[in-house]
């Protein structure tokens, strides 16, 4: 066991915590509407309480818990059973097996959370949670036992996702992509972004997201070592690059460049990274920043006002987009030079490793998209997904919450 | 010259001014009001203490108009904000006594449009 190991991780915990509420809450919150801020705010904080419970009660023992011929963790670890001091080797020697499930706690969280940005504005609080407790046990936790779990069937192939491109943002943002076509779109909505109610709480959203990644990325090495210093810098290299690139294609493109499109930029690096970031040297990094910068910029400036669905915050566009984009870029550029226990990826010599990360890719968006298909159909029967037209046009904080964020008369 | 003064509904102001710029009216003020009227407001909880009734948000627009404006600003206005629902909103017409254009002192008719 080692001591400055648990310190780095139990404190990479909190900044992933921070990562959901306020960082990503504010980020989405600032792009709604003034009716609807409340609504992004409480669908955050609630999930902070409920994925926080389902994975203490069963959901770790489903994802991490012992190996059920390669699809899911069994439940001999529910309610945490002995799960404790003791480090658990399989996962990570140096840090006790409570301060690793913590850690990855703060993943299954941010996980739905980021969904969010597809869905917002128009469905019904009741749903949501009966959506999100579903997605989380059924799909987030059997694909985290997948490529993450001992015994996982994409683990055992070798598949590489250093920090949760795969688990976390493509899972989340295909995910996202079904739910913005199943429930159409939102009133009023015609092709062109309804426009953000509060851009500074979007670009504090956003810079305490980046704050918060480097516990995401860097505290995914589980130690305090150099993987984790080379996570770090990648990740600050990628994002800056993305930044600032989005900045400059806005410059080339609409003669300005603007807040909300490089804090989008960035947010866009910070995605396509994480896959990579403990695989990759820095000047990778900085490439891999810049194409995704390009790659996102076209997927919600251009091709989504063209197809016309309502990915109300560009959750696919940067999430889905962005992790599928890092994770090929993580097939092609991971080197065995950074990180020994890694492996090379296709421009270092080794195709294998670019059809397995390709594999996993196509399985994540299958699985994804069929499971969120099944579970909106059964949330859809059982309470109805979306709001009811007068509730959407008065706003979700009044009719779901009976709140109002702001005032216009004391 | 009249001054016409339209509650709609928020989400309502898009479809509003392109009916307006269709019979090119393209002047006017607008203002987030709340108010209430035959919809009901909606319940508000702070705390677990309620407050029923509350306001509603509404969009307020001010357009002054020649007279042969009057018409086609009118059904512009009903015709953009229109659902056939309680909450549509209302529209008042006063008449207008003098209108001065600030920048060059224009009065009347002509400083209107």
């Amino acid at each position: 066991m080692n001591s400055g190991d648990t310190a780095w991780v139990l404190m990479s915990s909190a900044l992933v915590l921070l990562m959901t509420m306020p960082g990503l809450a504010f980020f989405y919150g600032g792009l709604v509407r003034r009716k609807n801020v409340l609504s992004i705010l409480m669908q955050c904080f609630i999930i902070l309480c409920v994925i926080s419970l389902q994975w203490m009660l069963f959901g770790y023992s489903l994802a991490f818990g012992p190996d059920f011929h390669g699809i899911i963790g069994n439940l001999s670890w529910a309610g945490l059973h002995g799960v404790g001091a003791t480090p658990n080797t399989n996962y990570a020697a140096t840090i006790p097996h409570t301060v690793f499930m913590v850690f990855q706690m703060m993943f299954a969280v941010i996980t739905p959370a980021l969904i969010i940005g597809s869905y917002a504005e128009r469905v019904k609080f009741p749903a949501f949670l009966m959506f999100t407790f579903l997605w989380a046990t059924f799909v987030y936790d059997p694909l985290a036992h997948w490529v993450w779990g001992t015994g996982g069937w994409l683990k055992s192939l070798g598949a590489l996702d250093f920090a949760g491109g795969i688990v976390v943002h493509v899972s989340s943002g295909i995910s996202a992509l079904v739910l913005a076509v199943m429930l159409g779109k939102r009133i009023g909505y015609n092709h062109r972004p309804i426009r953000p109610h509060n851009l500074p709480f979007t670009v504090l959203g956003g810079a305490l997201l980046w704050f918060g990644w480097f516990g995401f990325n860097a505290g995914s090495a589980l130690a305090a070592d150099g993987i984790a210093a080379n996570a770090f810098m990648t990740t600050n290299t990628a994002t800056a690059a993305a930044g600032l690139t989005w900045a400059l294609i806005e410059w080339w493109h609409n003669g300005t460049p603007t807040i909300l499109g490089t804090v989008t930029g960035a947010v866009a690096g910070l995605v396509a990274i994480t896959p990579a970031c403990g695989f990759v040297n820095p000047v990778n990094a900085l490439f891999i920043g810049m194409a995704v910068a390009f790659v996102c910029y076209l997927a919600v400036a251009v091709i989504k006002s063209k197809v016309g669905y309502d990915d109300s915050l560009d959750a696919f566009g940067v999430h889905g987009v962005g992790g599928t984009f890092g994770t090929i870029a993580t097939g092609l550029l991971a080197e065995k030079a950074v990180n020994a226990a890694g492996t090379d990826g296709l421009f270092f010599g080794n195709a294998h490793q670019f059809m397995v990360q390709g594999l996993m890719l196509l399985v994540t968006i299958v699985f994804a998209a069929v499971m969120t298909f099944i579970i909106f159909k059964i949330v859809d029967a059982v309470i109805g997904m979306r709001v009811e037209e007068k509730n959407e046009i008065v706003g979700l904080d009044l009719t779901q919450q009976s709140e109002a964020a702001y005032t216009v008369i004391e | 010259m009249k001054l016409i003064t339209a509650i709609i509904q928020p989400h309502k102001l898009e479809a509003v001014k392109k009916e307006l710029e269709a019979v090119d009216v393209n002047l006017m003020t607008v203002t987030n009001v709340v108010g209430q009227g035959r919809q009901k407001g909606v319940t508000e909880i702070y705390r677990g203490a309620k407050e029923a009734g509350g306001l509603l948000n509404k969009i307020r627009l001010d357009i002054a108009v020649n007279d042969e404006f009057m018409e086609p600003t009118l059904s512009a206005i009903s015709k953009g904000a229109h659902t056939g629902s309680v909450g549509d909103g209302k529209i008042f017409v006063v008449d207008l006594l003098e209108c001065v254009r600030i920048s060059n002192g224009d009065r009347g008719g002509k400083a209107i449009g």
